[in-house]
C-alpha cells in the first residue's frame, strides 16, 4: 500500500513531465491521459495479452481501469512501444521507455490453465510489485467469465490506488415493473422477476438477496427474492395496503421500509431474512410520510425522506428514530422538494434529488461541512445511488429523451451512459459482493 | 293405359244402350228443391261460421301479438331506464376527485364530488369501494406513493365523516405509475393528481337513494 502513495507523487512528476512531451510529439501515438483531472492519477499500461481470447481480456481491463477514474490508462496505440519495451534486450523489462510512456505501473497477464497469472511492474523502481494468479472459469465471454476478468481489474486497481475497483459489481433497475440487473459496465442486462409492477429494488450486502416492493390492486407488498433460487418471500409483518421503499441494513440482519396506513407512513424496521414482528423506527404525528430510507455504513443512522415540515425534506436520524434533523435546508414556501437521499459507503456524503427550476437534479451533501454539490444539470436527473467505491453515482436521466442510466465519478464530473435500452427507474447499485449471482 | 284404351269404348256403347231402353213420358212431381237449397244454404253458412271464426282468430292472435309486442316493449323500457338509473349511480360513484400539486387536502370542488356519493353509500349498505390514490409524473416515484396513499386516505376520511363506515372503503396508491392523462403538461399533470373510486362488491342492483 505505501507504493500508492509513492506512485501517486511519481505521477504527478510523470504527468508534468509527459504532458508537454505527448502535446510537442504525437507522431509516436502516446497519449497521456489528461482527459481530466489529470495529475495525481498514476499512468497505467496494460500490455497486450497472449493466447486465445487474450485481446478480450485486455480490452476488459483496459476498460474497467479507464471506468474506475483513478487510473490514466496510457492507450492501446502505446503498446506496440511499450511491447517492445517489455521485449527489452535480453527479455528484460524495459522500464525506462514505460516511464517515458509516462507510465507508473505496467499490468502483464499471461494466461494460464486455470485463469491469469498477473503481475503488475513498477516502473519507478523497475520491479514487480505484485503477482498473483486468479482464477477464470471456462466459457469465454460468458456472464461469469466476464465476472471474474472484472475482478482482475478490481483487484488491479486496488493495487495501483489502494481503493478496489467497482467493475465486478451490478445495477438494480426497474423498466416496465420488472426488476432489472445489468454489469457496471453496462453488459449483461436481463431482466430478474416476472412481476410487472415491482418497485425501489434493494441490496441485502450478502449480493445474493435482494428487497423489493411489489404492487397490486390489494395494495403493495415488500419481497425478498434469493438470487440463487430464485425463491421470493413476501414479508407479512405489516399488513395494510402501503409497504415501499425497502432496504437492508449494512450488517444485513434487518430490513427498513416505509408502511402506510391512512394517511400517514413511517419506517419500520423487520428482520431481514424470516419473519417476525415489526418495530417502529420514525412516529409520524397526523398526515405525514416517511419514506426512501438509506443505512449509514455503521447501521447506527438512517437517512429518508420527510414531509413533517409540510413538505418533502432529507432529514436523518438515530436507527431508532431520535435525533431526528433535518439535512436539507429550504426556504419557506418553496414548492419544490428534495428527496431520495442514499448515504456514501465511506459515510461522508450523502447524495439526493433536489428539484431545481421543476427538474429533480442529482446532488450530494458533505455530512461534515454541509456543503451541497449538484452533479447534473441537462433533462432531469433522479435517484441516485452510490457505488461501493463511494466516488461513482448510478442515476436516471432524460437528457436524450428517454430516461436512462448514466455513472457519474463525483470527482471528476465524468458520465458514461450505463443503459441503452429507456424507460428505467430507481437504480442500485450492488455491494463488492454483488455477483452472487 | 294400353289396357284402360281397350275396355273404356266397352262401356261407353253399354250406357247408350241403357239411357236409350229407360226414355218415356215422366210424371209431374215437385221435385224436391227445397232439400237441395237446404243444404248448400247450410254448407254455405257453415263456410261463413268457418271464415268468420277464422278471421276472429286471426285477430285474436294479431291482438295477442300487439300486446306482447307492447309489453315487451315496456320491459325493454323498464329495463332500459333501470339500467340508465344504475348507469347514472355507477358513474356517480365513479367520479374522481382531483388534488392540488403536492397536495392531499380535499378542495371544495372535491368535496361536493364526494357529497354526492354519500347518499348513494347511505342507501346501498352492502356496497364497498376501492379508492386509489394517483399523482402526476413530477416529484419523487418513491414519495409519490405515500402522496397518492394520502390522497386516497384522505377522500375516505371525508366520507367516514359523513357516516359511510370505514370498514367499506378500501384504499391503495398507484402513485404515478397509472397516469390517466399522458404528457407533460399542466392540463395532463391536472387529470392524474386524482383519486379514483371502483366498486368492489354490491355494485350489482344499486338503489337510488330516492327510493
Amino acid at each position: 500500500m505505501q507504493t500508492l502513495y509513492r506512485w501517486a507523487a511519481a505521477a504527478l512528476l510523470a504527468a508534468a513531465a509527459a504532458a508537454p512531451a505527448a502535446a510537442q510529439d504525437t507522431t509516436r501515438g502516446v497519449r497521456i491521459g489528461l482527459t481530466y483531472g489529470a495529475g495525481t492519477r498514476p499512468g497505467v499500461i496494460v500490455l497486450p495479452v497472449a493466447g486465445p481470447g487474450g485481446d478480450s481480456i485486455a480490452a476488459i481491463l483496459r476498460r474497467d481501469l479507464d471506468y474506475g477514474d483513478r487510473v490514466t490508462l496510457i492507450g492501446e496505440e502505446a503498446t506496440g512501444a511499450a511491447e517492445s519495451a517489455r521485449a527489452g534486450a535480453g527479455g528484460r523489462v524495459n522500464y525506462p521507455l514505460f516511464g517515458r510512456l509516462g507510465a507508473v505501473a505496467v499490468v502483464q497477464v499471461a494466461q494460464t490453465a486455470t485463469g491469469a497469472q498477473v503481475t503488475l511492474h513498477d516502473v519507478g523502481l523497475e520491479r514487480v510489485a505484485e503477482q498473483q494468479s486468479f482464477p477464470i472459469p471456462a466459457g469465454f465471454g460468458s456472464p461469469q467469465w466476464r465476472m471474474a476478468v472484472h475482478g482482475v481489474a478490481d483487484e488491479m486497481e486496488r493495487w495501483i490506488t489502494g481503493v478496489r475497483g467497482i467493475a465486478q459489481t451490478r445495477v438494480l433497475f426497474v423498466r416496465a415493473g420488472r426488476v432489472y440487473v445489468i454489469d457496471s459496465d453496462g453488459a449483461n442486462e436481463r431482466p430478474l422477476t416476472d412481476e410487472e409492477s415491482a418497485s425501489s429494488p434493494a441490496w441485502h450486502p450478502d449480493g445474493r438477496h435482494i428487497a423489493y416492493s411489489s404492487q397490486s390492486d390489494a395494495g403493495t407488498r415488500i419481497h425478498v427474492r434469493d438470487l440463487a433460487t430464485g425463491q421470493v418471500r413476501a414479508v407479512t409483518a405489516t399488513p395494510g395496503p402501503l409497504n415501499i421503499t425497502p432496504i437492508f441494513s449494512p450488517d444485513g440482519r434487518s430490513l427498513v421500509y416505509a408502511h402506510g396506513r391512512d394517511d400517514e407512513a413511517n419506517l419500520v424496521l423487520v428482520p431481514a431474512l424470516g419473519q417476525g414482528a415489526a418495530r417502529r423506527v420514525t412516529v409520524s404525528r397526523g398526515a405525514q410520510a416517511n419514506v426512501s430510507p438509506s443505512f449509514s455504513p455503521d447501521g447506527r443512522r438512517i437517512a429518508y425522506t420527510s414531509d413533517r415540515s409540510g413538505h418533502p425534506e432529507v432529514y436523518i436520524s438515530d436507527i431508532d428514530g431520535t435525533n431526528a434533523e433535518l439535512l436539507t435546508p429550504f426556504a419557506f414556501g418553496d414548492q419544490y422538494y428534495r428527496s431520495n437521499p442514499d448515504w456514501s459507503p465511506d459515510g461522508r456524503a450523502i447524495a439526493f434529488m433536489s428539484q431545481i427550476d421543476g427538474r429533480f437534479q442529482v446532488m450530494t451533501i458533505n455530512l461534515r461541512t454541509r456543503a451541497i454539490r449538484q452533479h447534473s444539470s441537462e433533462g432531469i436527473n433522479e435517484d441516485p445511488s452510490w457505488a461501493p467505491d463511494g466516488r461513482h453515482l448510478v442515476f436516471t436521466s432524460n437528457r436524450t429523451g428517454v430516461k436512462q442510466l448514466y455513472v457519474l465519478d463525483v470527482e471528476s464530473g465524468r458520465v458514461r451512459q450505463l443503459t441503452r435500452a429507456g424507460g428505467v427507474r430507481l437504480p442500485a447499485w450492488s455491494p463488492y459482493s454483488g455477483t452472487a449471482q | 293405359m294400353i289396357r284402360y284404351s281397350r275396355v273404356a269404348p266397352v262401356l261407353l256403347l253399354a250406357g247408350m244402350v241403357t239411357v236409350g231402353a229407360c226414355r218415356r213420358p215422366e210424371p209431374e212431381v215437385v221435385p224436391p228443391a227445397p232439400a237441395i237449397d237446404t243444404a248448400a244454404e247450410r254448407r254455405a253458412r257453415e263456410a261463413a261460421a268457418a271464415a268468420a271464426e277464422a278471421e276472429r282468430r286471426r285477430l285474436e292472435a294479431e291482438a295477442a301479438e300487439r300486446a306482447r309486442l307492447e309489453a315487451e316493449r315496456r320491459r325493454a323500457d323498464s329495463v332500459a331506464a333501470e339500467n340508465r338509473r344504475m348507469e347514472s349511480l355507477r358513474t356517480t360513484m365513479a367520479s374522481a376527485v382531483y388534488f392540488d400539486f403536492d397536495r392531499s387536502e380535499l378542495t371544495s370542488q372535491a368535496r361536493a364530488t364526494l357529497d354526492q356519493k354519500v347518499p348513494i353509500l347511505r342507501a346501498n349498505t352492502n356496497l364497498r369501494i376501492r379508492v386509489a390514490g394517483h399523482t402526476d409524473e413530477r416529484g419523487s416515484d418513491e414519495y409519490n406513493m405515500a402522496l397518492g396513499q394520502r390522497r386516497a386516505a384522505s377522500a375516505r376520511r371525508y366520507l367516514v365523516s359523513q357516516g359511510i363506515a370505514e370498514g367499506r372503503i378500501d384504499i391503495v396508491s398507484y402513485g404515478e405509475d397509472r397516469p390517466a392523462a399522458m404528457g407533460s403538461d399542466e392540463s395532463a399533470w391536472a387529470q392524474n393528481r386524482r383519486a379514483e373510486f371502483e366498486i368492489v362488491s354490491g355494485g350489482d342492483r344499486l338503489v337510488s337513494p330516492s327510493q
